[in-house]
């Protein structure tokens, strides 16, 4: 296994072995569980096949984070740029990418030629979005780097969920806006996931095409062309989906629609439990005091860390967003999750099971320490939230 | 005007704001200078740091 050192100026030396190097291809794996229930079907034609995939992002994916715990290991912080530097690591998440595309085409092709029963369709269009979904967290540790190849890369991938507008909404609006009342991809205590949605999508959508348009506006070039960046990723969308619908009929209409709205479900449901209830302070000069670790809610799982490139160790993500996947810490006494997210996700499709779980976990969070006033709390809900944890 | 151009630094991810070529993507023109950047400017990498928070980097 490759072995990082460094040797400072006092003949100190300093050395690391990543022991998740190789655990990391596990994220290739993630983008082509809905390709198990299609191959399982081909060979056994039992559409049984078509149920295992959710089964194993829903069952398994918990049952396995309890199963092999946490890992709080972190890089030694001088050998992060040897770790940055390592090619590997990239590869990983470049090859993720034509992965997704052609998970998306088989199912697709599947569905288009086959046919099946309404759930044995209904299951395989459901996994496959979910799937898909995770596109986005592939676009969303590309679209944070630098290079020209990586925010191409994230473009690219985040037309198969039919989310060119997150690269921007997410880097530009949520980074800036998190965890404050104003982000509509904060969650707010007492906001169930269901009322959340409706708050989310719309506004993440409208606050990607303000900034770009106050952008494109800057820099002259009508917000109706190439340049727009939300629009460059649509368009491959278009084309994939049209495409889709023109070589296999209509079957693809309601294919499309259930595989769209579930990778946006996705992407609604980590932000929901990404920031509940979290709340920057407002300065003495109305701004909001910049973003802290403890403004973001962690998982330190290791199987679902490694499906989702750390995603989940999210405060050092958003402390420092353009850090890469491999090196981003685990830090004590912050808020944690009691499980990764695809346990967590199951946990907020049940609002009042989530409520009872998480709202005490944030009340308890050392820097809020059971002061409604440091939580951001839904309009809503503020009355019977008071009335029940109020002095 | 060029000879004035300063580069101002964002603290947290190292992102540079150079005056003398400005930023072509954000669009602003080379020449353009800090002062002139709207008062909500966020850094463009990664959108933690406000433009007060941005650091002057030594001509030397
Ligand atoms: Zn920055």
């Amino acid at each position: 296994m490759h072995l990082y050192t460094l040797t400072s100026a006092d003949g100190h030396v300093e050395s690391y072995t990543d022991r998740k190097r190789y655990w990391w291809m596990l994220s290739l794996v993630n983008p082509l569980i809905p390709l198990l229930g299609v191959g399982g079907h081909l060979f056994s034609a039992n559409e049984l096949w078509l149920v295992v995939p959710l089964l194993l992002m829903f069952v398994l994916g918990p049952l396995f984070d309890w199963l092999f715990g946490e890992d709080e290991n972190n890089p030694p912080e001088v050998l992060v740029p040897q770790l940055e530097d390592d090619r590997y690591y990239r590869i990983l998440t470049y090859l993720t990418v034509p992965l997704h595309y052609i998970t998306f085409l088989c199912v697709a092709v599947w569905v288009g030629t086959q046919s099946l029963s309404w759930w044995g369709f209904l299951t395989l269009t459901v996994a496959v979005g979910f799937a898909d979904g995770f596109a986005i967290n592939t676009g969303h540790e590309l679209g944070h780097k630098r290079t020209k190849i990586e925010t191409w890369l994230a473009k690219i991938v985040l037309a198969v969920p039919a989310y060119g507008h997150f690269w921007i909404e997410h880097n530009r609006g949520h980074h800036r806006d998190v965890a404050t009342p104003q982000d509509p991809a904060s969650a707010r205590m007492g906001e169930s996931i269901y009322k959340f949605a409706r708050r989310e999508i719309p506004g993440a959508f409208h606050r990607a095409w303000m900034i770009e348009h106050e952008r494109l506006c800057r820099k002259g070039v009508p917000v109706w062309s190439l340049h727009n960046e939300v629009l460059q990723s649509y368009l491959i969308t278009i084309v994939l989906q049209v495409g889709l619908i023109a070589a296999f009929g209509w079957i693809m209409l309601p294919f499309l629609l259930v595989h769209n709205f579930f990778s946006w479900w996705v992407l609604t449901s980590a932000n929901y439990i990404e920031h509940y209830g979290l709340l920057r302070a407002t300065q003495a000069d109305g701004k909001f005091e910049r973003c802290q670790p403890h403004h973001s809610w962690n998982a330190n799982h290791k199987y679902s860390n490694l499906l989702l490139f750390h995603l989940q160790r999210h405060s050092d993500h958003h402390a420092n967003p353009t850090r890469r996947y491999q090196s981003l810490r685990h830090f004590e006494d912050l808020p944690s999750l009691p499980s990764g997210y695809y346990g967590m996700y199951i946990i907020a499709y049940f609002p009042s099971l989530w409520f009872k779980m998480l709202d005490p976990r944030l009340l308890a969070l050392p820097h809020i320490n059971g002061d409604l006033s440091k939580i951001n709390i839904d309009p809503d809900a503020k009355q019977h939230i008071y009335a029940k944890y109020g002095e | 005007m060029l000879s004035m151009a300063s580069k101002f630094r964002c603290p947290g991810c190292g992102y540079v704001y150079d005056e003398a070529q400005g930023d072509d993507h954000e669009g602003y023109p080379p020449g353009f200078a800090f002062a002139e950047l709207p008062e909500g400017f966020v850094c463009p990498d990664c959108s933690v740091r406000y433009k007060e928070d941005f650091l002057q980097d030594d001509p030397a």
